[in-house]
């Protein structure tokens, strides 16, 4: 067990080492985000404003557009950095070095929990570095926000690198990586209700929202950032809801983690078949 | 042949869906020993070779290294062996010394052990100097040693080498057999594929594979008895002449190549002075040779390896390895 524990550790601090060294990586996934608030933020807002003189269900309690899109934007970052985190062993494999571990004498299920902790560690770091903007677009941060909104990146970020450990667990070239952009983190990113609320949707859509784990994620990432902003009945009518219930907080990230434990145990399993 | 069997395969067979890749390979290597895996590609060497590592699981037979069988007991194999690959397998975003400590980490050097190991592994293979540096700055033959260091850093009781020096050039490759050749006197068995035959001489003894199985298994002296005969080079005033008289002399027909005839005798140092005495032709000059490993290899397989074949190959593998990575 002890091994397991040092493997994982060393595996998950190889991790850390390359994204402090890699500030380029750094740089480029802020302004992604960025783009978003200011551009597609601000334009949608005016929009908006301009075509129904307000933006009614959409920002309750007086908020703009790119307030509501905030905590989205960071489930974004998220989203996107964890899944690419722990697609570096397709990488990893590509250059050999992925060879190295799976001769050493560990388990291969370290192999599947270090990387799966790195891509959520680089992710989590993603993530709550946006929260440097809330200032910028009149969000007021505070300290028990920041300590409440840790936990919950975590466990967004560790749900979704597992997902892209399992992925990259099977994928022997970086050729079918724009396949999982397009079809897989694509559609989870826009049914996860970074840009939306998931209320008054399509019956059809309605479902496939509530099958997308991210929106697990982003949910409670809303509900902690607006909710001092805002009345509590109105960040209750913001809650992600299945048969009209409102699901709690420790429920969606229960729902969260077993996501990711489950599709950790797809990623052991991957790993200790393959030669 | 006191020394205590490191590895064994007995009946080893593997088979992919339709393809038998290794059939029915038996061998013992003995501890200290450097054996030597020769064969063109897809003989069933790195097939072997990834059974003996744990890597892949055979399908009849059995085999074990340190004396733990490798597809019931593969951690306990794992801990003692090292590796180098074929093809790199180095982060190439870490330092020399980080890549170290990750290996060291991975294979329970103990903490106290830890620095000094590296440093003499570092040392071993003359890369101190450049062990705070990114591996992306490295040359091909510094990666190479890198690997080598990074494989005996757990001080492995086998050390497996899957193609050490391919792809490097002549003096590197002199510079890497300095290091590999003091590791039998620290009691580690080298177990290495090749196709290089200057390289295959280094080794105490080689086993020939094609098709999945041994053809021939022995020190490199007694292989190339297997061709019973040396080689003799002659050149005279005038060939198309000489040549039937030689063959007389020989007792077999001479080749004819590049102005010279060759001509296979079972005794040249014999041959050549009687040669010498009594063709009327005048002789120029005279040159014989054992015969070598790729003579040895053309009888047992009626092909050729030739090691400018494989330079060639080399090369145009490192460049669809390098165009697969872009």
């Amino acid at each position: 067990m002890t091994d397991t524990l040092r493997a994982i550790y060393i595996i998950w601090y190889r991790d850390v080492v390359r994204f402090r060294r890699d500030r380029a990586r750094l740089v480029a996934s802020l302004a992604q985000p960025l783009l978003y608030l200011l551009i597609f933020g601000t334009g949608l807002s005016s929009a908006l404003q301009g075509a129904a003189g307000g933006i009614g269900g959409a920002a309750p309690g007086g908020l703009t557009y790119t307030q509501f899109i905030f905590p989205g934007i960071i489930g974004m970052a998220v989203l996107f950095s964890a899944i690419f985190g722990a697609m570096s062993i397709v990488w990893d494999r590509e250059f050999g070095f992925l060879k190295e571990v799976l001769v050493a004498p560990i388990d291969r299920s370290a192999v599947a929990i270090g990387k799966a902790l790195g891509g959520a560690t680089q992710a989590m770091v993603q993530g709550l570095v946006l929260l440097l903007l809330a200032p910028l677009i009149g969000i007021d941060l505070s300290v028990g926000m920041v300590v409440a909104l840790i936990p919950l990146v975590f466990v967004l970020a560790f749900a979704l690198s597992s997902l892209g450990v399992a992925i990259a667990s099977r994928m022997t070239s970086m050729q079918g990586f724009q396949m999982v952009m397009t079809f897989l983190m694509m559609p989870m990113f826009f049914l996860s209700g970074a840009l939306f609320p998931l209320q008054g949707l399509p019956a059809w859509m309605d479902v496939l929202t509530r099958l997308d784990p991210a929106a697990y994620g982003m949910d409670p990432l809303r509900r902690v950032v607006l909710g001092s902003a805002l009345p509590p009945e109105i960040v209750s009518r913001m809650g992600l809801t299945i048969f009209g219930n409102v699901i709690p907080v420790p429920v969606e990230a229960a729902i969260l983690l077993g996501f990711g434990g489950l599709m950790l145990m797809v990623a052991i399993r991957n790993f200790r078949v393959v030669a | 042949m006191s020394q205590p069997i490191v590895i064994e395969a007995k009946a080893l067979e593997k088979r992919f869906g339709e393809i038998e890749a290794v059939r029915g390979i038996d061998l013992q290597v003995r501890r200290g020993e450097i054996f030597g895996f020769l064969g063109p590609n897809g003989a069933g060497k790195s097939t072997t070779i990834n059974i003996l590592c744990t890597l892949l699981k055979p399908t009849g037979g059995s085999a074990s290294v340190a004396g733990f069988d490798v597809a019931h007991q593969p951690t306990e194999v794992r801990r003692r062996l090292g590796l180098v690959f074929q093809d790199p397998s180095l982060d190439i975003q870490l330092t020399a010394r980080e890549n170290l400590e990750f290996h060291a980490f991975l294979y329970r050097v103990p903490k106290a052990e830890r620095d000094k190991r590296i440093a003499e592994m570092l040392e071993m293979v003359q890369l101190t100097d450049r062990a705070e540096s990114m591996v992306m700055t490295y040359s091909g033959g510094m990666k190479r040693r890198l690997e080598i260091a990074r494989g005996m850093l757990h001080t492995p009781e086998v050390l497996f080498l899957d193609e050490p020096t391919i792809g490097l050039d002549t003096q590197t490759r002199r510079h890497i057999w300095g290091y590999l050749n003091e590791l039998p006197k620290r009691g580690v068995t080298i177990f290495m594929t090749t196709h290089y035959m200057e390289e295959a001489e280094f080794c105490d003894r080689i086993a020939i594979i094609d098709h999945g199985k041994i053809q021939a298994i022995g020190t490199p002296e007694e292989l190339k008895g297997m061709v019973g005969g040396d080689v003799v080079t002659i050149t005279t005033a005038d060939d198309e002449a000489a040549a039937p008289l030689v063959g007389a002399l020989a007792g077999s027909m001479p080749v004819a190549s590049d102005g010279t005839l060759r001509v296979e005798v079972s005794d040249a140092a014999a041959f050549v002075p009687k040669l010498v005495r009594e063709l009327p032709v005048e002789v120029t000059s005279v040159a014989f040779r054992r015969p070598s490993l790729d003579d040895v290899f053309l009888k047992l397989t009626g092909r050729a390896i030739r090691a400018e074949e494989g330079s060639e190959k080399d090369l145009t593998r490192m460049m669809g390895r390098a165009w697969g990575r872009r």
